[in-house]
């Protein structure tokens, strides 16, 4: 008999008050009892209308009945068979807009909870002594990965599997890419990331850090001078937007990639790290994705009082639901159809204050997107020390300048078709570097495409 | 892991070290930059690429012991090794079309003027370098500069060598003298920069700065390094280093600079004390 509960069972999470002054996990995980209990809500639909809304097709209803039967490492193999991060996407995935949201039981009260229970089973494993992986046997071909985030590692993992050399070339000092640099600890621990990222090397999977293509070594370089047959572009949108507003440039303003960069992958909240962020007393984060929540909930737990402005209203928000409600728990304000115009100086050149237009909502356009338009006239002063500019980034453009016969969109994404393939032969793109910001799943499910198409591509050759 | 293969205390406060890369020395230029990390918990820091060795795989830095990171690199030895080295980053020096230029140095920014002189010379332009110092005891490369240079003019704040007075005294002069430059390229503090620059406008004689802002990744992709160059936010990591000196705001640049300095100075007395109590 399933579990008829309407609802799934609670998250347990780090008491708000608490939280707002660590970077510690805030959702803690379910027990056994509790994955037990809500893997039995699943109602095993034949037609499996979740795995439809998954970019990678994990076989949820399959992994589900195994949770449910409280065999967890058969549920493991059974995700594993499909994601290569699975205690990543258990915490990251914007469920509540792909599995979650054709789930049956979703009908008539809370669809069943896929992540946590996905995270449940990844976590379960990692739990675990480590098992010996067996290494694949080489096929001797040899393929080169660009950029050690969520697109790259699920490439070079799927290539690895079948027996290929594979390197993944990462620019920074350590591997992971946005899990590393971006995203919070609170939210997705680093020890997680590392653990998965090992796993790969486990593989064979081997990762050149300090190294950035286009300036350290070319694309072209790598396949006529190093042997690698085939490349995986999966750099990412690292380059931050900022708004073109007088003041963007004072002392105190922030993109959110480097404020997330300096606390995430430079340690800058820990009290010895050698690389500081000022955050000051009143902060404003200006966006509202994921990204802003993030770059908030930061400065909270630095201490700052946080506002968040966004030019439309909060059903607009393109932050996942939970990441908003968490962000309201720990005490940020939000101040919507509110705009930045300008960001007055002190006489030492730091931030005093934002001057934001207030904004109203036009009638939806074609697309079914409400824009926000300016009210006449109408200004606000939001005092500050410190703002964060998080409207965005777009591919970095290192790449496409120094690798002959690629093309790109006007806006710097590079061209690719279904399977990942660029205009250069040998050469497969995919994940945020394709497709602008975006998230962590369908970079993932671009890269396990293109790496499909790769293994076509190399095995063709010989 | 990059080993050291070289160390040479250049003056009290500066050293010059050569570190193995031979990815990074195969593609320098004059002009581009590093970051490194001494340890794993180290903070990333830029520092332009003095010279380069592609024979062998070897970058050599020069930098000035200003902060506990740099105190940290300078207690390394031959053998020892930094954790992270990434580069080349940013743009090589423009050297097309050159026949006279003036190359202005100051300070540990004449150990990144140097290579540009060198580059210069190989290729037949005449160049007159300025270097400042502010006494006998900070000067670095006289050597090497007049080795490279077909005018060598070394300026101390106290005349204890060369002659007494800043950089700027010493380009109006040649200026007034009667000396053509087609462009000067400028190095050193930002103070420096600016009044090179203010002087170099009222001759209408291009000029380029090298800029060297606080940055993280060094790719593009924080912005820290950002600056205002005719009224357009550049990166300095991928838009530069080097920028027309006459469009810089070297005010808010300096402004900018000067974010971090409680927290450097703090960090770097802790070193310090750390330091005495190890010995």
């Amino acid at each position: 008999m399933p579990n008829m509960s309407p609802t799934k069972n609670k998250m347990p999470v780090q008491d708000p008050v608490l939280r707002s002054s660590n970077f510690d996990e805030v959702a803690l995980g379910y027990t056994e009892e509790q994955a037990i209990d809500e893997a039995k809500r699943c109602l095993g639909c034949k037609h499996k209308p979740c795995v439809s809304g998954c970019p990678v097709q994990i076989d949820i209803p399959a992994f589900i009945a195994e949770v449910a039967k409280g065999d967890f490492e058969a549920a493991y193999r059974i995700i594993v068979k499909s994601s290569s991060l699975p205690a990543v996407c258990g915490r990251v995935c914007p469920q509540e807009i792909q599995c979650e949201s054709k789930c049956v039981r979703g009908i008539k009260g809370e669809p069943v909870a896929i992540g946590r229970l996905e995270r449940f089973v990844a976590d379960r494993h990692n739990s675990q002594p480590d098992t010996v992986v067996e290494k694949p046997v080489p096929n001797g071909h040899k393929a080169a990965v660009i950029g050690s985030g969520p697109s790259g590692l699920a490439c070079a993992g799927d290539l690895a599997k079948k027996g290929y050399d594979v390197t993944v070339f990462e620019a920074l000092h350590l591997a992971g890419g946005v899990l590393s640099y971006g995203i919070p600890e609170f939210r997705l621990p680093k020890s997680i990331v590392q653990k998965e990222i090992e796993g790969l090397e486990a593989l064979g999977v081997k990762i050149e850090t300090n190294t950035v293509v286009g300036k350290t070594v070319s694309v072209d370089e790598l396949m006529k001078e190093e042997g690698f047959e085939s490349v995986f572009i999966g750099s990412g949108a690292g380059l931050p937007r900022f708004m073109n507003i007088p003041g963007e440039n004072l002392s105190g303003v922030y993109s959110a990639n480097e404020f997330l960069t300096r606390i995430n992958l430079m340690k800058a909240y820990k009290p010895d790290s050698p690389t500081p962020v000022k955050v000051g007393k009143k902060a404003v984060i200006v966006g509202g994705g994921n990204v802003a929540m993030d770059a908030a909930r930061c400065a909270r737990r630095l201490g700052a009082d946080v506002t968040i402005v966004y030019r439309r209203t909060e059903n607009e928000l393109p932050a996942r639901a939970e990441e908003v409600e968490h962000a309201k728990e720990e005490g940020i304000s939000f101040r919507f159809l509110t705009n930045p115009a300008e960001i007055t100086p002190t006489d030492d050149g730091w931030v005093k204050s934002v001057i934001c237009q207030e904004m109203v909502l036009s009638e939806p356009d074609a697309s079914g997107r409400a824009k926000a338009v300016p009210k006449e006239g109408a200004f606000i002063e939001i005092d500050a020390d410190c703002v964060i500019i998080a409207i965005g980034t777009s591919p970095n453009p290192l790449i496409k300048s120094t690798t002959s016969g690629l093309d790109t969109q006007k806006w710097g994404g590079i061209i690719a078709d279904d399977a990942g393939l660029t205009s250069k032969e040998g050469v497969y793109a995919g994940g945020d570097a394709v497709t602008g910001a975006a998230t962590v799943i369908l970079a993932m499910g671009a890269g396990k495409k293109a790496a499909a198409a790769m293994d076509e591509y190399m095995t063709g050759q010989s | 892991m990059f080993e050291i293969l070289q160390k040479q205390i250049l003056n009290p406060y500066v050293t010059l070290m050569k570190i193995h890369a031979p990815r990074v020395a195969a593609k320098a230029e004059p002009g581009q930059f590093i970051i490194l990390r001494t340890d794993s918990e180290g903070e990333r820091i830029p520092f332009t690429i003095a010279d380069y060795d592609r024979e062998n795989g070897c970058v050599t830095i020069i930098f000035q012991i200003v902060g506990a990171t740099t105190e940290k690199l300078n207690r390394l030895n031959v053998g020892d090794s930094v954790h992270d080295f990434v580069g080349p980053l940013g743009r090589a020096t423009e050297t097309d079309g050159l026949k006279k230029v003036a190359v202005v140095g100051g300070g540990v920014g004449c150990a990144i003027a140097y290579p540009v002189v060198k580059k210069l010379s190989g290729l037949g332009v005449e160049v007159h370098s300025i270097v400042g110092f502010r006494n006998s005891e900070l000067v670095i490369l006289e050597d090497e500069f007049r080795a490279v240079s077909s005018e060598f003019v070394l300026m101390t704040d106290d005349g204890s060598a060369g002659e007494k007075g800043l950089v700027t005294d010493a380009l109006r002069k040649l200026i007034e003298k009667g000396e053509k430059y087609d462009r000067v390229i400028t190095i050193g503090p930002l103070i420096m920069m600016k009044f090179v620059c203010g002087l170099t406008k009222e001759y209408s004689i291009p000029t380029v700065a090298s800029m060297n802002p606080i940055m993280i990744d060094g790719t593009g992709m924080c912005g820290g390094c950002r600056l205002t160059v005719g009224g357009e936010t550049k990166f300095a990591c991928v838009d530069g280093p080097e920028f027309d000196g006459h469009l810089i705001d070297f005010d808010e640049a300096m402004k900018r600079g000067a974010m971090y300095k409680s927290f450097e100075r703090q960090t770097h007395e802790e070193t310090c004390n750390l330091f005495k109590e190890a010995e």
